[in-house]
């Protein structure tokens, strides 16, 4: 297990670096959505919010499914997708690989989206890198959450569009426990509670990934 | 399944929203074998390989590929005894040349040296590490044989192989099939026409409306 | 014959204690002395959420683990699992409208960042997200396993969201029915027709799964008439 999720991870990751779509299309996309989010506040508190953490969250959102999708994609075209099934794969393997390769990029967008939002939404500097603990755990959460939804939806109808459905609703306990947390780190204040919902989606979507991705590919 | 069969299918249908592709496919073929399904577009041919690749379920019927039961069996076990050359290309179009066949090399555990051997003997040596996306449709079809030859199946199924190549990669594939199954594989591939090969004599069957029209068995 | 009778009786049973649920909750109970009227509210809005968070959306969650486990995956449990989660949808969007009813008076505003609210938002959005994702896939078999998969980590999240939302902000009010140490805090006329209400909406969930799982098979023996024709279609293109 523990081999093929490191060759499906570094496969992906390698395309990653081939294509330059996280760094072209991704972090770009992410920039602007944050630019807009300050825009949105107005005039009066993009500066001095603190809306920052949760913004941050918001954006980040919109990046993980970007890439959960293009995630997919990559294996979606007919003719890899039945080569790469009669490669007999463990889907556990899979299912992790697929997670560490979407964590890392998540990781990369996020600390430039971070700086961002240090930089346009005037959040304390010294409050994100005392969040930056919390953002990886949540951002990792997202990863296995995400893959998880990906292969739910991978080569279905309007894949693209279901993905959201599926996934965003998913995302609203990292979200509220990763903008809390984040929030607390501004404030140096600390809450276990936001830890332990971040810990157990985490060992959750991990867990049951593990479990049912095998059934996800079967058909 | 009598000994000696690697597929034995019985009023197989597949379908796809709602519309049978294989509309009843009875089928047997033997081990070490080289057949050619042919027929007009439609007729269901791809979905027939698709079929006894375990990548589509059946939806009624009785059908047994390799050993595995294609309604109660596990799938997943049959793919990994299929080898599978599908029209569109079977690689990442990001990787190169070489990364595509260490991946599927390290996927099946199979010795890194082994790829240089099969580069050479498909002919795209001095293509190690061009972008998949920047090869021909004939050098991906060669390279989709490396992956092929990478995995040593015990069954080829190989969707229209033929489009895309030169006479002289024709006489190529003509050369490696015989050899594929002289080693003791079974082949089956598809192709529009019935196979102008002057050294292969493969068992032609003929599809029409997702069923068996004619086979010259 | 236990079977036949009590098919036969759902129905029925079913409409008299809604009736009666109705009948005691609008005109026998009392008002309260601070809700008022408003307190009849009591008779439907819980009953009608532990239909659609417990009941409904439990029914759909065992259905689709006892269809990913191997021994007892049949294509009966995948229906019920697809029908209950339609219902639980109906039910899910009763018991937030319900709740916006109840909650305007007393609140003050439709809709508030409530924990209980929130989860059940969130859980109709969930099952709405499963059905989308049966009409996106075709074959039935790929259907039936995502659709399953789809149902177990949604149950799952269930518990996440709301822990999630509760320590997020909470203006709900406690436990309703029961107080921490399960004593209650309904008495009299109130608490039978409280009982009442649970039961008759519990029945009404049965009934609804009932027709809807009679539609569903119907459905598909419709398609099934269809497709032979199509086989047929199909096979004298084969003939020509």
């Amino acid at each position: 297990m523990i081999r093929t999720a490191w060759l499906v991870a570094k496969k992906d990751l390698l395309i990653e670096r081939r294509s330059r779509v996280l760094l072209w299309q991704v972090v770009p996309f992410g920039a602007i959505a944050l630019l807009l989010s300050g825009l949105a506040l107005g005039p009066t508190h993009a500066g001095h919010s603190s809306a920052g953490p949760g913004l941050f969250y918001l954006v980040m959102l919109f990046v993980a499914l970007l890439m959960i999708n293009r995630s997919y994609v990559i294996e979606s075209t007919p003719g890899t997708r039945a080569s790469v099934q009669t490669l007999g794969l463990d889907p556990a393997g899979v299912f992790l690989g697929k997670s560490l390769a979407l964590c890392v990029e998540l990781w990369l967008s996020g600390l430039v989206l971070l700086a961002g939002t240090v930089l346009v939404l005037h959040t304390a500097l010294h409050g994100a890198l005392l969040a930056l603990p919390s953002v990886l755990v949540t951002l990792a959460a997202m990863a296995a959450a995400g893959t998880l939804y990906g292969a739910l939806t991978a080569g279905g109808e309007g894949a693209a569009t279901l993905l959201p459905v599926l996934t965003l609703p998913a995302f609203a306990p990292l979200l509220v426990a990763g903008e809390r947390s984040f929030s607390a780190a501004l404030t140096h204040s600390g809450l276990w509670e936001w830890w332990l919902i971040l810990a157990v989606a985490l060992v959750a979507y991990v867990g049951v990934g593990i479990l049912l991705y095998g059934v996800l590919e079967e058909s | 399944m009598p000994k000696g069969l690697v597929v034995a299918l019985r009023e197989a249908v597949v379908l796809s929203s709602g519309f049978p592709l294989l509309s009843g496919v009875n089928l047997e073929l033997e081990a070490q074998s080289l057949s050619v399904i042919t027929g007009a577009n439609g007729a269901g041919k791809t979905s027939l390989l698709r079929l006894l690749a375990g990548l589509v379920s059946l939806s009624s019927g009785e059908g047994t590929v390799a050993g595995v039961d294609l309604a109660k069996g596990d799938l997943r076990q049959l793919r990994r005894r299929v080898g599978w050359l599908g029209h569109e290309g079977s690689f990442y179009n990001d990787l190169s040349v070489r990364e595509n066949l260490v991946f599927a090399a390290s996927a099946l555990a199979r010795p890194l040296k082994d790829i240089d051997s099969v580069l050479e003997r498909v002919g795209l040596r001095s293509r190690l590490e061009t972008t998949t996306k920047a090869l021909s449709a004939g050098q991906r079809r060669r390279l989709g044989l490396a992956w092929l030859l990478l995995r040593r199946a015990e069954l080829w199924l190989l969707d229209e192989p033929y489009a895309s190549l030169d006479e002289q990669g024709r006489v190529f594939f003509d050369a490696l099939l015989a050899d594929v199954v002289d080693a003791g594989a079974t082949v089956i591939l598809s192709a529009h026409d019935p196979l102008r090969s002057a050294t292969l004599r493969p068992r032609q069957i003929v599809l029409r409306g997702g069923r068996v029209e004619s086979d010259d068995s | 014959m236990i079977k036949q009778l009590s098919q036969r009786l759902l129905g029925p049973v079913t409409l008299l204690l809604l009736v009666l649920t109705f009948w005691l909750g609008l005109w026998v109970t009392p008002p309260d002395r601070i809700q008022g009227n408003l307190v009849r509210m009591l008779y439907v809005h819980p009953a009608v959420a532990w239909v659609a968070l417990y009941v409904s959306f439990g029914t759909a969650t065992i259905a689709s683990v006892l269809y990913l486990w191997k021994r007892t995956r049949s294509g009966t449990l995948d229906r019920v699992a697809h029908c209950a989660m339609e219902v639980s949808v109906v039910f899910i969007v009763l018991t937030l409208i319900t709740g916006s009813i109840w909650g305007r008076p007393t609140w003050g505003v439709w809709w508030a960042w409530d924990a209980r609210l929130t989860s059940t938002a969130i859980l109709g959005v969930l099952a709405i997200g499963y059905l989308a994702l049966r009409r996106a896939n075709d074959d039935p078999v790929l259907r039936a396993r995502r659709s399953a998969v789809f149902a177990i980590v949604s149950a799952i999240n269930v518990p996440i969201i709301h822990f999630s939302v509760q320590w997020w902000k909470t203006l709900h009010q406690g436990a309703t029915v029961f107080t921490s140490n399960r004593q209650l805090l309904v008495h009299g006329s109130m608490a039978w027709t409280l009982l009442l209400s649970f039961l008759g909406f519990t029945l009404l969930f049965f009934w609804l799964l009932r027709a809807r799982y009679r539609l569903e098979v119907l459905r598909e023996e419709t398609q099934r008439a269809t497709l032979d024709l199509a086989l047929e279609m199909r096979q004298r293109e084969g003939a020509r």
